[in-house]
């Protein structure tokens, strides 16, 4: 497992708690690149475990707004972000939930945009500011947020892995990581793709033109 | 690459490096960058250490819950009259820890070295130390990612987390760090950097996370400031020719294993230690109201062990 010097002297951050202030901020703002150009609406969390505990005194509840808002983890509005939601129209609400067998920092978000669409994730805030999304929209997932990524949606056919992949090699995009899995033999399978270079909306149409493909989510790296 | 103190010293064997030189070069390698920007981003985080270890010290910040606040700058006010037990290095440095902790506590910005609620004896040490010996600047950032390369280790084989192995993993992460980093940016050895560190988490061999109300205030701030004595010692019996004959590689796996057995009341959940002392739990009442404060349970059962 590779740390960068930079994982231990860091994050550079707004206090007080790198699990529930920074990483809850990142897990925020990992729903704030799913729903990239969306116009927000409203928003929920479902906060499991010692999360919820930490609401209010570890400054959560303000770092989850902020990151939804798109704040980064040093940005001292994390501190008014409440204040800042209810000025644009944003509703916000909390709720404690058992969300099963999970890190007990981790929160289930659920985003209403103005397209009457819901975006949904699931995340854990594991320590030192890092986080994984284990749920996107319903689908099973491992993203760390180090790399942009890609969670493809399709049937399974044989070569689609291999087509992906060359949309993305064609693009000059190096793949970092890459996680499949299928319900069975022909039916529906999903590939998450963790890139070193940003992808792109040109790369994602073409991604989402392959008649196997049914949908795909892109999000960026997530800070 | 390297995964032990043990293969960091191999690896130095016979050449002039330093533990700094090799966390440069692997994060070179590992990460595809240069020098420049290595050191560019030590001086962005020096910077905002240095800030957060003085905002505090001239001027009451409080909490947001507004608990605490003010030590910080109690203690360089008595650093100023000059009749202290300890002597300058010491309680300039513990002014700077309380000061970063304090800054934390208020939402303000910090460097999480390798946590929040640990920020200020990487800091705290290091800068006291840099200033009595007048250490040019560059070295001091060597420093820090001298540090970096301790924590890199214990993240590794253990963890920094307080919810998994209790304060030793963030206080005891943080003076190990800070020990080896002030052993090495003096001229120690890189293996007496190591006893440094090693000492420096016998130390605190155990210690329980048990903050008050669960904010990152009591007793956090106070033990970063005794963290960053325990930086300062364990530097000492290194550069004196002691060594650590439990070697820092044991050691760690000795916290994690301490940390893992530790009850979970005892592991950043307030259930236990001063957390639930009568005078801790009458804070958390006014804070949070009388309901939430008498259990601090919110009826999720399945993701809470707090009636074991």
């Amino acid at each position: 497992m590779n740390i960068s010097m930079f994982d231990i002297l860091g994050p550079i951050m707004i206090g007080p708690s790198s699990s529930h202030t920074a990483g809850a901020q990142r897990l925020g703002k990992a729903m704030y690149n799913m729903i990239a150009d969306k116009e927000l609406t409203s928003v929920h969390f479902m906060l499991h475990g010692s999360f919820h505990l930490t609401l209010r005194g570890h400054g959560t509840d303000r770092a989850l707004v902020g990151g939804v808002l798109g704040m980064n983890a040093y940005d001292p509005n994390l501190k008014n972000s409440l204040e800042i939601a209810k000025e644009r129209g944003v509703e916000v609400s909390f709720e404690g939930a058992d969300l099963g067998d999970v890190h007990p920092n981790t929160v289930r978000i659920l985003a209403h945009t103005s397209d009457g669409q819901i975006a949904s994730l699931m995340g854990s805030s594991i320590g030192g500011g890092n986080i994984e999304i284990t749920e996107i929209n319903g689908t099973a997932a491992k993203i760390s947020g180090k790399y942009p990524a890609a969670i493809i949606n399709h049937f399974d056919r044989l070569g689609i892995i291999s087509h992906i992949t060359s949309i993305l090699a064609i693009n000059q995009i190096n793949i970092a990581t890459v996680l499949n899995s299928r319900d069975a033999t022909g039916k529906h399978a999903v590939t998450m793709i963790e890139t070193e270079a940003p992808i792109t909306d040109m790369v994602k149409r073409e991604l989402e033109s392959m008649t196997a493909v049914k949908n795909v989510v892109t999000m960026d790296r997530i800070d | 690459m390297y995964f032990s103190a043990k293969e960091m010293l191999a690896q130095l064997e016979g050449t002039d490096k330093r533990i700094c030189d090799l966390v440069i070069a692997n994060e070179i390698e590992l990460y595809n960058t240069d020098r420049e920007t290595i050191f560019s981003k030590l001086e962005e985080r020096y910077q905002i250490m240095y800030n957060s270890a003085h905002d505090a010290l001239e001027k009451e910040i409080r909490s947001l819950s507004g608990l605490t606040g003010g030590s910080a700058r109690k203690m360089w006010e008595y650093l100023q009259r000059g009749s202290m037990i300890c002597d300058n290095t010491i309680i300039r440095g513990a002014a700077y820890a309380l000061s970063c902790l304090e800054v934390n506590a208020s939402m303000g910005l910090i460097v999480a070295a390798p946590t929040a609620g640990a920020c200020g004896i990487l800091p705290g040490s290091l800068l006291t130390v840099a200033e009595k010996y007048d250490i040019p600047h560059q070295q001091v950032l060597e420093a820090l990612a001298t540090a970096s390369g301790i924590g890199q280790l214990i993240v590794k084989k253990a963890t920094v987390s307080g919810a998994e192995g209790g304060c030793q993993a963030e206080c005891g992460s943080a003076a190990s760090m800070a020990a080896a980093a002030i052993t090495e940016m003096l001229g120690g050895t890189a293996a007496q950097a190591f006893d440094a560190a090693a000492i420096a988490m016998q130390n605190i061999m155990g210690l329980v996370c048990d903050p008050v109300a669960g904010l990152v205030e009591m007793p956090c701030a106070k033990r970063n400031a005794s963290g960053v004595a325990n930086a300062l010692v364990s530097a000492d019996l290194a550069l004196s020719g002691i060594f650590s004959e439990i070697p820092f590689d044991e050691v760690v796996e000795a916290m994690y294993k301490v940390g893992k057995s530790l009850p979970s009341t005892l592991r950043e959940t307030a259930l236990g230690g001063i957390a639930t002392t009568p005078t801790a739990l009458a804070m958390k009442e006014k804070i949070y109201g009388k309901q939430d404060a008498a259990s601090g349970c919110t009826g999720n059962c399945s993701s809470c062990s707090g009636c074991n």
